[in-house]
């Protein structure tokens, strides 16, 4: 059984490019398309690693993160965020809510794929 | 019974008679009747003790002896009347509002309440009077004389001295009970007042009575009268010129200098107005008193035997033949002159040694403690009966050691030229803000001591003050310092030429001095309410107790809180005592309010001496006082400053931060502007990098797949497209780059355009149109106009969630706008959106596919280009837009200058 992947992201297109990557890849991929309720498909689904869209509508990135972080459980989830918003003090947020990584839309495919399976060693 | 004896008679009667009416007066007064006090007739009547003795019997004898010379001295008094009310007006409005009590508090309240000055006043109005009360009881006494000697019954000599020394002792007792019953010099004595009124009213009909005798009963008639005048020497006496304007000049001074005329003509003034009447009332008084004098100075020049004294011609013309009711009359007459003039005169010096002389002694022996306890009544009101009984035997002392000898005319204009010496310093204080203290006090030491040398002590006679050669030869031989010959001015009267150097060395030291010195706070404060003294306090007919007190308080509280803040204190407490103006009474209530006011300025303690200071009737350092609230003020003017400083700095400061903020706004928006395009530009790259990049890596995957994957990079391509070019468009709408082409056309076919445009002619959604409204010409940018309408009708096949969509369009004219409205039949905007939905990047739902959020933010910049504009409008079936334009041709091109 392979590990599981918690996409959490708005924009159809990419959670379709997204799931399509991880997939091929042998990941079990859930997705998740808001921010609210975000937390609750966190807890139900116990992924192996979330991957996060900062711009949510309902919630931002960056808020759903420190919640996570702030339960127990979850406060080594290997977290991997997208942002479409390039900008440096984005980065420092996402470090500063506990990122483990953080990438700037447009991603390459092989650069999130890389990502995910260094956050989780097999 | 004896002539003497009837007289006796008479005359205690006469003042039983006048105890009445002074104790009737008085109690009328006290229980608030008697409105006839206040008249100004009686004010009139009380202002002709400037008639006294010397003028009843020694007009006459004056007339007798230098024929009209005598009308001078009712000529000065008539000019100020006439000529000058209003400068007795000004001293009557600065004895109210200063609550004067003399002349000398007048003259040292104008210079700083000195108390130098007022003891100099004091001590000169003093000397200066003793003759003239000597005066009155030497013709009270000679009138005495005058019955004596035609008095069968009576044997030998009566005793002169002894005579004034009762007659002295007779006025002292009515003067103490009428005139020190009440402690405040500035309540009016309306007994005594009344008195003097009556006594005006009897001389005046007994110098009348007896002209009418010597006219018609003794000369027989009116032609035979003006042939002795004719006849007599009286005629054809010449006065010398320089004397007529001489006495004339004296007696004006005289009558605004005198202690007793300033005692009836200010402090016994009852209301301003009274001085309006005796300007004409107390002239005819006069002139009525010196109808007959000449016909009597004439008649009893011809008929009386040689050598008799026609100063009592009054007297001995109806004694002589055998009138002897008449010469009672005439006897009351100048028995009243004499009287009335004496108990004003002594009331008036007597307030002024107690107030200004015994009174400070006093204080300063016991320390001031007396002032908490309650004796200062006792002893003022003590100080004031021992200074009338000093001041009375003073008068019959000079009486005695003068011996009467002297002529009742000069003894008079003696006096008159001493009191003439305040002139310089009442007028200066009351109409020259320059004149201070050290001037006056110059001016009228110089005046007094030249009126001393010159005229005072030689009229003692020869050898008797003054030898003999230093009359002659002048002080170690100096001619002309020769007493009664100044400076080589030989040859003049003495009066004249006394009256001339001391009252112009008197002006011209008093002005230089005042000139050539600074004045003190108080006295810069007290000369600014003299001499403006009718800007600042109202012409009340009554007098209010406290007024005087406020307005003190009131420029103290000045100093000390401001200007501003103390007139809307005392404004504020004299609106709550149902007053105007800014003065309240100085209750308790108000006191203690002001104290607490001022007590944030200077702290309690200083807040409260100053208050008592001023309500207590402070007679020490009021020059300290000022001169703690001069350094207050400098302190708060200071302090002020600083504010102003840091105000200014905190003005600065707040446009700084004003000008901070919105940079850093803006600087926000800008960020959240870039953070949003990014995003919606970096959102499409994503998929299609994404896609194209599992595209070109190849794998498994379905043929449709691969398609679909290609059509998402194509659709997102466009989508990437058309969000630049909306961005462009806005970029230069906002910048307002555009350039309008306007151009003619009906609204009909441009909506047909844009229908087909936002594909709404391809079926999905139902088009209601008005094609009759639709008619009307527009002149402006159709194609931008066309962009508008694209936009609203691609929106609502966008949006519109109805089953059966359908989009009215209406249109209406009104106030010179044409309104085009787009409603649909969907669930339109929630109202929490319509406010934001023409903002750039805002979308009403994140889930429905859409722009990025740009195209109404464009309609919204393109419509204010047209000089129109676009609304949400509320409460339609559905979603409602509403466009409006400027109707005619020209009206879009103005709009867009």
């Amino acid at each position: 059984m392979g590990k599981t992947v918690l996409l959490i992201e708005d924009e159809q297109n990419i959670i379709e490019a997204v799931s399509f990557i991880l997939s091929r890849d042998g990941w079990e991929v859930k997705t998740h398309a808001n921010g609210q309720n975000a937390m609750e498909a966190v807890r139900a689904r116990e992924p192996d690693v979330v991957i996060l869209d900062v711009m949510l509508p309902g919630k931002s990135g960056f808020d759903i993160l420190s919640e996570i972080r702030a339960e127990a459980q979850f406060a080594s989830l290997p977290v991997l965020m997208l942002s479409a918003r390039g900008q440096a003090k984005d980065l420092e947020m996402a470090e500063r809510a506990g990122a483990n990584r953080y990438m700037t839309k447009p991603f390459s495919n092989a650069e999130v794929l890389d990502a995910v399976r260094a956050l989780v060693p097999s | 019974m004896g002539a003497l004896n009837v007289i006796v008679l008479v005359s205690l009667i006469y003042v039983a008679l006048l105890f009445c009416v002074a104790f009737a007066a008085d109690r009328a007064a006290a229980r608030g009747r008697g409105t006839w006090l206040r008249s100004p007739i009686v004010y009139t009547l009380s202002l002709s003790i400037y008639c006294t003795a010397w003028t009843f019997y020694g007009a006459v004898g004056f007339a007798a002896r230098s024929g009209l010379e005598y009308l001078t001295i009712y000529l000065g008094p008539t000019l100020v009347m006439v000529g000058w009310w209003w400068t007795l007006r000004k001293m009557v409005r600065v004895g109210r509002s200063q609550r004067i009590t003399s002349i000398a508090d007048l003259i040292s309240s104008r210079f700083g309440k000195s108390n130098a000055l007022a003891v100099c006043v004091t001590v000169l109005a003093v000397i200066a009077s003793t003759p003239y009360i000597a005066l009155q009881l030497q013709s009270v006494t000679i009138s005495f004389a005058a019955f004596a000697a035609v008095d069968p019954t009576h044997t030998g000599e009566i005793s002169e001295t002894g005579v004034a020394l009762w007659v002295a002792i007779g006025l002292m007792v009515f003067t103490i009970l009428f005139g020190t019953r009440n402690l405040d010099a500035n309540e009016r004595h309306h007994g005594l007042v009344m008195a003097i009124a009556v006594e005006a009213v009897v001389k005046l009909f007994a110098l009348l009575a007896v002209g009418v005798f010597v006219v018609w009963g003794l000369a027989g008639g009116v032609e035979q009268t003006l042939a002795r005048i004719d006849a007599s020497a009286i005629a054809r006496w010449e006065v010398p010129g320089s004397r007529w304007v001489g006495l004339t000049l004296l007696s004006a001074a005289a009558f605004m200098c005198l202690p007793r005329m300033f005692q009836v003509m200010v402090v016994e003034n009852e209301d301003e107005a009274h001085l309006r009447t005796a300007s004409w009332a107390f002239p005819t008084y006069v002139m009525l008193m010196s109808l007959f004098v000449v016909p009597i100075a004439a008649v009893g020049l011809d008929l009386s035997p040689m050598g008799a004294n026609p100063d009592l011609f009054v007297l001995t013309l109806p004694l002589a033949n055998g009138q002897d009711g008449l010469a009672v009359l005439s006897f009351l007459g100048g028995f009243s002159s004499a009287t009335s003039m004496v108990i004003v005169a002594a009331i008036a010096l007597s307030t002024m040694v107690s107030n200004h002389v015994v009174m400070p002694v006093w204080l300063h022996m016991t320390g001031g403690s007396a002032v908490i306890s309650g004796d200062v009544r006792a002893v003022a009101i003590r100080a004031r009966r021992l200074s009338i009984m000093v001041i009375l035997f003073l008068g019959y002392l000079y009486f005695r050691v003068s011996g009467g000898g002297a002529a009742l005319a000069a003894i008079g204009l003696i006096s008159f030229v001493g009191v003439a010496q305040f002139l310089p310093a009442l007028l200066g204080g009351l109409f020259w803000r320059g004149a201070n203290r050290r001037g006056a006090l110059a001016g009228l030491a110089v005046g007094f001591a030249i009126w001393m040398y010159s005229l005072f002590l030689p009229s003692f006679g020869a050898s008797a003050v003054m030898p003999q050669g230093l009359l002659e030869n002048g002080p170690m031989g100096l001619g002309w310092l020769r007493p009664q010959a100044l400076f080589g001015a030989a040859g003049m009267d003495p009066v004249v030429h006394a009256f001339m150097w001391s009252l112009s060395l008197n002006i011209v030291v008093f002005v230089f001095v005042s000139l050539i010195s600074f004045p003190q706070p108080v006295e810069r404060l007290q000369g600014a309410q003299f001499v403006n003294v009718f800007d600042h306090s109202a012409p009340s007919g009554g007098w209010t107790g406290g007024l005087a007190q406020s307005e003190d308080l009131m420029i103290m509280a000045q100093r000390i809180m401001g200007a501003q803040e103390a007139q809307a204190l005392f404004g504020e407490a004299a609106r709550a005592q149902g007053m105007s103006g800014y003065l309240p009474e100085p209750t308790p209530d108000f006191l203690s309010r002001l104290e607490r006011s001022l007590a944030g300025s200077v702290g309690a303690a200083t807040a409260h001496a100053m208050i008592s200071q001023i309500v207590g009737g402070a007679s020490v350092s009021v020059q300290d006082l000022m001169a703690v609230a001069d350094e207050t003020a400098q302190i708060m003017e200071y302090s002020s400053q600083l504010e102003m400083k840091t105000e200014e700095q905190a003005r600065t400061a707040r446009q700084l931060r004003q000008v901070n903020e919105k940079l850093t706004q803006i600087s926000v928006q800008k960020d959240a502007f870039l953070s949003q395009i990014s995003h919606e530009l970096r959102t499409p790259m994503t998929s299609i990098r994404a896609f194209s990049e599992i595209l070109r890596d190849g794998g498994e995957m379905p043929p449709e797949g691969q398609r679909r994957y290609a059509s998402i990079i194509h659709d997102e391509a466009i989508r990437l497209t058309r969000l630049l070019d909306d961005l462009l468009d806005l970029s230069v709408l906002e910048n307002a780059q555009i350039v309008l082409s306007l151009q003619d056309g009906q609204l009909g076919p441009l909506l047909d355009r844009a229908a087909v445009a936002a594909g709404l002619t391809e079926g999905g959604m139902e088009m209601r149109r008005d094609p009759e409204a639709e008619r009307v010409w527009l002149h402006t940018d159709t194609d931008r106009l066309a962009q508008v309408f694209i936009n609203l009708m691609s929106n609502a096949r966008k949006y519109c969630d109805a089953d059966a969509p359908r989009l009215d369009i209406r249109v209406a004219e009104s106030d010179g706008q044409l309104h085009v409205d787009f409603i649909d039949n969907g669930s339109g905007i929630p109202a929490s959106q319509q406010g934001t939905v023409f903002e750039k990047f805002s979308r009403v739902s994140e889930t429905k596919a859409g722009g990025a959020g740009l195209g109404l933010a464009i309609c919204r910049e393109i419509m204010a280009r047209l000089g129109g504009g676009i609304d949400y409008l509320p409460g339609q079936a559905g979603g409602a837009f509403r466009v409006y334009l400027p109707v005619g041709r020209g009206a879009a091109a103005e709009a867009a200058q």
